[in-house]
């Protein structure tokens, strides 16, 4: 190698094997600590409940212990309107955050792009931020006209915001530079979008994504305080004015873990669809 | 098309493809108060494949010149054509290579050096073959399928050449192409553009401020005053070629190395200008 170090357009070899992953699994004694968290939370949880703490400014009079919500998720999970609460949840949750995800990335790159656009879309967008789903429950009823529709708006409302700000994030991240190399290379304005602004945009628009499945999950209970019946908000709901105390812990947790589970799926998608991050070490 | 420029595309046929010409040329960057004049008063003809050196100190204007006749940047003044066409945008028969960092990051270093075929339409199978012919002959067969991120500085800018070079230019614009490089790297790289350029011969227009990298390349040097930029000297270089380093020592190569260094000479209190990009914003 060092003799054709000089000697023009010698072929330079790759080294054998790609560049080495860091390890995924941190090591034991840092999962022993986080593993030691978790189960000092649940202690202090299960002593606070068991012992009806009265601190004034909270109570935990009426809060289950673990034992006694772990006991309601197992029952709950025998229950046969489990798939029928989770499906319907999911449906919506599902229905809200894709239509978000379209409409959150068209308007990201449309303000991303264009001047014009920007002066036009995002005043309103930045008085419609701030509303919580809550504030929207009445205007959604009598809006639409299917309570489905509804509720999957409510999740809607909560997803798009992340989806939004962090494509126009992505889209002024894309550097101008690559713009221009585009444009030598022959691109047109539709080509710039698709083969530069869009790919360059995705790495925020994961991150977005991801947040925004989080946020849809967060507006759930809001949005099946309409719902005649089935859902795990609705179930959460249903239990606290049913007076079935361990349930609201239970439909808590269940919304948690799922919100968790499908930010999750979003990520690995995300990773999915941008091989390149990380390759070589950078960016 | 004014009569010069007609009469110029009259006596051009495609054997002659490449010639610059540009008539009194200025180009004006910045808004309203804050505007100055980068370049001013540039008459140029260069003629096909011809390899061209812009020697000048940093903030000269001379990657601002490049930007106009890669049409990144428009003049404010004066006319510049490529064949006698009026230069009104980028087109891919004006390859330009930046300093770095223009690689698409999403994309492998086949499908970036094929960037160029898919705009025209190319078909994926097609389009990879000439790609893979073209990183052969930059010495990356082996890279073909990395990312750029996976490449050393030297590696990418031998993408980015290739990148240029697939659409088959009339006019290769660099910009200090090897400017971040090591020394080391740099030489070699040197030897590898040159060996290139006896395959694809376009008009070579090379930006740079290292005087030996510019007599080592160029057929003629033009060096440049600080700004408002105007061409102080025209020099021509005919040391034939192929040429080898031992040029350095050779006793009209220092001649001119002196010329230039006196040239050059600025005085002591000179504060250096911030340095600008071919797309007119700080690089």
């Amino acid at each position: 190698m060092s003799a054709s170090v000089i000697e023009t357009g010698a072929p330079i070899r790759a080294p054998r094997g790609r560049a080495v992953r860091l390890p995924r699994t941190l090591p034991l004694g840092r999962l022993a600590l986080r593993g030691l968290a978790l189960g000092l939370s649940l202690l202090a949880w299960h002593v606070a409940a068991r012992y009806r703490l009265d601190l004034g400014l909270v109570t935990f009079r009426n809060v289950p212990t673990p034992a006694a919500a772990a006991q309601a998720a197992w029952a709950l999970l025998h229950a046969p309107a489990l798939p029928t609460h989770l499906g319907a949840s999911l449906a919506r949750v599902l229905s809200g955050f894709l239509a978000a995800l379209v409409v959150g990335v068209a308007l990201g790159l449309a303000i991303g792009r264009s001047r014009s656009a920007r002066d036009l879309l995002w005043p309103p967008l930045e008085v419609l931020r701030p509303i919580p789903a809550v504030a929207w429950i009445p205007l959604a009823i009598l809006m639409f006209p299917s309570s489905e529709v509804s509720m999957a708006f409510i999740t809607f409302t909560g997803a798009l915001f992340p989806i939004l700000l962090n494509t126009v994030h992505g889209v002024e991240s894309v550097h101008p530079r690559l713009v221009a190399a585009a444009r030598s290379l022959g691109a047109g304005d539709a080509a710039i979008l698709r083969e530069v602004i869009l790919p360059g945009a995705t790495p925020s628009i994961v991150t977005g994504a991801a947040i925004g499945m989080g946020t849809a999950w967060f507006c759930l209970v809001t949005a099946e305080m309409i719902s005649g019946q089935y859902g795990i908000g609705y179930f959460t709901w249903e239990s606290y004015t049913l007076q079935n105390y361990d349930d609201i812990v239970v439909g808590m947790l269940l919304i948690g873990v799922l919100g968790m589970g499908s930010s999750l799926i979003v990520r690995w998608l995300g990773a999915r669809a941008t091989p390149w991050i990380g390759a070589g070490g950078q960016r | 098309m004014s009569a010069g420029a007609a009469r110029i595309q009259a006596g051009t046929d495609r054997s002659e493809a490449g010639h610059v010409a540009i008539r009194d040329g200025a180009i004006r960057l910045g808004q309203g108060t804050a505007a100055f004049d980068v370049v001013e008063a540039i008459s140029l003809d260069i003629p096909g494949r011809q390899f061209v050196c812009i020697l000048g100190p940093s903030g000269c204007g001379k990657s601002t010149l490049l930007g106009a006749v890669a049409g990144h940047l428009a003049l404010s003044r004066g006319s510049v054509s490529l064949d006698g066409r009026a230069i009104a945008g980028p087109h891919p028969d004006r390859g330009i290579v930046f300093q770095q960092h223009t690689l698409f990051p999403w994309l492998s270093v086949t499908d970036n050096v094929a960037f160029g075929l898919k705009m025209k339409g190319v078909g994926r199978r097609e389009r990879r073959e000439r790609a893979r012919a073209l990183l052969a002959q930059v010495g990356l067969s082996d890279f073909a399928g990395r990312y750029p991120a996976e490449l050393s500085g030297g590696m990418q800018q031998r993408v980015e050449i290739a990148r240029a070079l697939i659409n088959r230019p009339r006019i290769l614009l660099m910009d200090e192409p090897f400017g971040a490089l090591d020394a080391q790297t740099r030489l070699t790289m040197q030897e590898l553009l040159l060996d290139i350029w006896t395959r694809h011969r376009t008009t070579i227009l090379f930006v740079t401020h290292d005087i030996d990298e510019a007599l080592f390349l160029a057929d003629r040097l033009l060096v440049m005053t600080p700004r408002p930029g105007r061409i102080l000297d025209d020099i021509p270089l005919d040391f034939g070629r192929p040429r080898d380093r031992g040029l350095i020592t050779d006793p009209r190569f220092t001649a001119i190395k002196q010329r230039c260094l006196a040239l050059l000479h600025s005085d002591p209190g000179h504060v250096p200008l911030a340095r600008l990009s071919p797309i007119g914003v700080p690089a």
